[in-house]
């Protein structure tokens, strides 16, 4: 039985191969050309195959030579980060800055260990504040500052 | 007397009021972010390019260069009333700053950091005034072949200097190298890797790379762990070292300025790499080198010194070449492009307004840091009790509104996101994000010189050995891959980082 002795490396190998395979795969589609002349998808199939070559070996390693765990991922700033971080996204055009930068306070602030809420909404009023001061009015930054059905 | 006369050039530009204000700006800054934990100088410089689209280039670059050094000089503070590094090229002064301040020595401890970087501040400034021009002119001699061969040695380079596995950090810029060629090719007009999404199909912006790999993936990263800091807070005071003490750190403030002038012209290397190296070199010349790690002087000047000097050489390949040997210099890169400039060694004798405004506001930017950084570190460590719940949270806000308004898109910021994402799990991986952002942006300069060097060759791969200059370069890839293949030296390098760490 052939034993996994280097997670980390497996895994990173496994995620190149995967990238490697999928990039060459696309590759395909794009002209290759010459070694003159050089099609848009003669670099890219290159790159893509070494990529995935990398990764294989990356793997075979993994098998060979011992090396630490994947530690365990920290899943609820993960998820909550990068949710913030969408929602402010979606909010910031259609309901304005104050209320988006308020939105990714408080959803990332749930990310952390400690939450409290008259904390977050403080922390979040005055960094809305501070934005719409500097950003909109200072530095001139396209942002609708309040929703945009409400201002028109 | 050309550089005198050059000199007088920048002075004029420098000396003007509103770049003074940005350079006060910059320094400030990257004080700021230096002395805190948890942002670094990349993640700063991507949140604050929006806010240089209005200014004139040589405003913005004079403020972007100072958050660089700047946060050299911010990073110590933070290492030795703290014992946690604010910035990265700062882990090694803590070791011994630290020990200094708990012996009552924070005051000369800092002191002496702000004086070493001043030190090697200025050196690495006037070096980097006078070895850009002739670089630059060797730099014209320079066809696509060679451009090529070059930036392949920049990549090993960058290979070689990594922490961890040589495999994965090679996988890692071959990575960026892809990620790089999202969009469309220039040549052809060819939409490539867009999967029909029209932001995409205009190339994946490098801000978004490096925030969501830089900046977001940190924090989240940060939030790991559960651990409240605490601040020394004992008086600082009795700022001036002793004689006896100064006589003690000039040495090592000489010997880390040159180690850290030269690390940061290598590709790859820059500020973290010289302040590590500067420690070890010290403690291995050291009469007593078990006196390192309980408060040895020289273990704060020479990593201070080294990684201030590098901070600035590492101009030098990216103002004569166009080259970025690390991060932050790519990040200069995308900065100067904003502002219409492609970098390389045509900004010298095109722009030289710009080319030597900003080295003499690197002077004066380090002058302002020795003068304001003392009086303000009571405001520093102020700022340091401020808890990281609210830290972060305002650092989010600020990346999100920077990538946002680099086209007034969210789908940048979804991207961010995404690579905030990616950042994390490589991390968790073991594996570096600096090579990957490297290969990002070096990867369609180097597609681009690749097919015209082969176009001129008309397909003979042979164009690569038969130049000279590119042969050598390629010549010095292949030593540096067999160096640290070599089992010997591969040994060294483990030994090197693991002290690092």
């Amino acid at each position: 039985m052939i034993k996994l002795r280097s997670p980390r490396d497996f895994w990173a190998g496994l995620l190149f191969l995967a990238v490697g395979i999928a990039a060459a795969w696309i590759a395909r589609d794009y002209p290759m050309g010459t070694g003159g002349r050089m099609g848009p998808g003669y670099f890219p199939f290159v790159l893509s195959t070494l990529l995935g070559v990398l990764g294989a070996i990356i793997m075979a390693v993994s098998f060979t030579v011992d090396g630490p765990k994947v530690d365990r991922f920290a899943l609820r700033p993960l998820f909550l980060i990068l949710l913030a971080i969408v929602i402010f996204g979606l909010l910031a055009k259609t309901l304005g800055l104050a209320i988006a930068i308020m939105a990714l306070v408080v959803v990332s602030a749930y990310g952390g260990h400690e939450f409290k809420w008259t904390e977050v909404l403080i922390a979040g009023f005055v960094l809305a504040l501070f934005s719409v001061l500097v950003f909109v009015y200072g530095l001139k930054l396209p942002f609708p500052v309040w929703p945009t059905f409400i201002t028109g | 007397m050309d550089l005198i006369h050059n000199l007088g050039i920048g002075f004029d530009v420098a000396f003007t009021f509103s770049n003074l204000l940005y350079c006060l700006i910059g320094v400030l800054l990257g004080t700021l972010i230096g002395v805190l934990p948890g942002i670094g100088p990349v993640a700063t410089i991507a949140m604050l390019l929006p806010a240089t689209f209005t200014l004139p280039p040589v405003s913005a670059l004079i403020m972007l260069a100072g958050i660089y050094y700047g946060a050299q000089y911010g990073g110590s503070t933070t290492a030795i009333l703290v014992n946690i590094p604010g910035e990265s090229s700062s882990v090694v002064t803590a070791l011994d700053g630290y020990q200094m301040a708990r012996q009552g020595k924070a005051g000369t401890a800092l002191a002496i950091a702000a004086l070493g970087s001043f030190f090697a501040g200025c050196v690495a400034t006037f070096l980097l005034a006078a070895a850009a021009p002739p670089l630059a002119q060797l730099a014209f001699k320079f066809g696509p072949a060679e451009y090529f061969s070059l930036m392949v040695l920049g990549l090993i380079a960058a290979v070689v200097l990594a922490h961890g596995s040589v495999l994965k950090a090679v996988a890692m810029i071959v990575l960026g190298l892809v990620l790089g060629l999202v969009g469309t090719d220039v040549n052809s007009g060819m939409a490539r890797y867009s999967f029909n999404v029209p932001e995409l199909i205009d190339g994946l912006n490098f801000v978004c790379v490096a925030m969501g790999m830089f900046g977001f993936a940190e924090v989240i990263k940060n939030l790991e762990d559960t651990g409240e800091r605490q601040v020394f807070t004992k008086e600082v005071h009795n700022l001036m070292p002793s004689a006896a003490e100064l006589k003690q750190a000039t040495p090592a403030i000489l010997r880390g300025t040159a180690l850290g002038s030269l690390l940061g012209i290598l590709p790859g290397g820059g500020a973290v790499l010289a302040s590590f190296s500067a420690y070890t070199l010290e403690k291995k010349i050291a009469k007593d080198p078990s006196r390192f790690g309980k408060g040895a002087i020289e273990g704060v000047a020479a990593p201070e010194a080294a990684n201030n000097a590098a901070a600035q050489t590492s101009f030098i390949p990216l103002l004569t070449l166009g080259i970025p040997p690390n991060p932050v210099m790519a990040m200069m890169v995308g900065a100067m492009i904003i502002q219409g400039i492609q970098p390389g060694p045509q900004v010298m004798s095109e722009r030289p307004e710009l080319f030597w405004g900003m080295i003499v506001s690197m002077w004066i930017g380090n002058l302002m840091l020795v003068i304001l950084n003392l009086p303000l570190i009571g405001m520093w460590v102020k700022l340091l009790r401020v808890p990281y719940r609210l830290l972060y949270p305002a650092i989010l806000v600020f990346c999100c509104i920077g990538v946002y308004s680099l086209s007034n898109n969210p789908v940048d910021v979804y991207l961010t996101a995404f690579f905030g994402l990616l950042g994390y799990v490589l991390v968790k991986l073991d594996c570096e994000p600096a090579p990957l952002l490297l290969g990002f942006i070096l990867g369609p300069m180097m597609e681009e010189n690749l097919r015209r060097a082969m176009l001129l060759s008309r397909g003979d791969p042979m164009t690569f050995l038969n130049r000279p200059l590119s042969a050598t370069l390629l010549g010095i890839s292949l030593l540096l891959l067999l160096l640290i293949l070599a089992p010997a030296i591969r040994k060294k390098r483990e030994e090197a980082f693991q002290e690092a760490d």
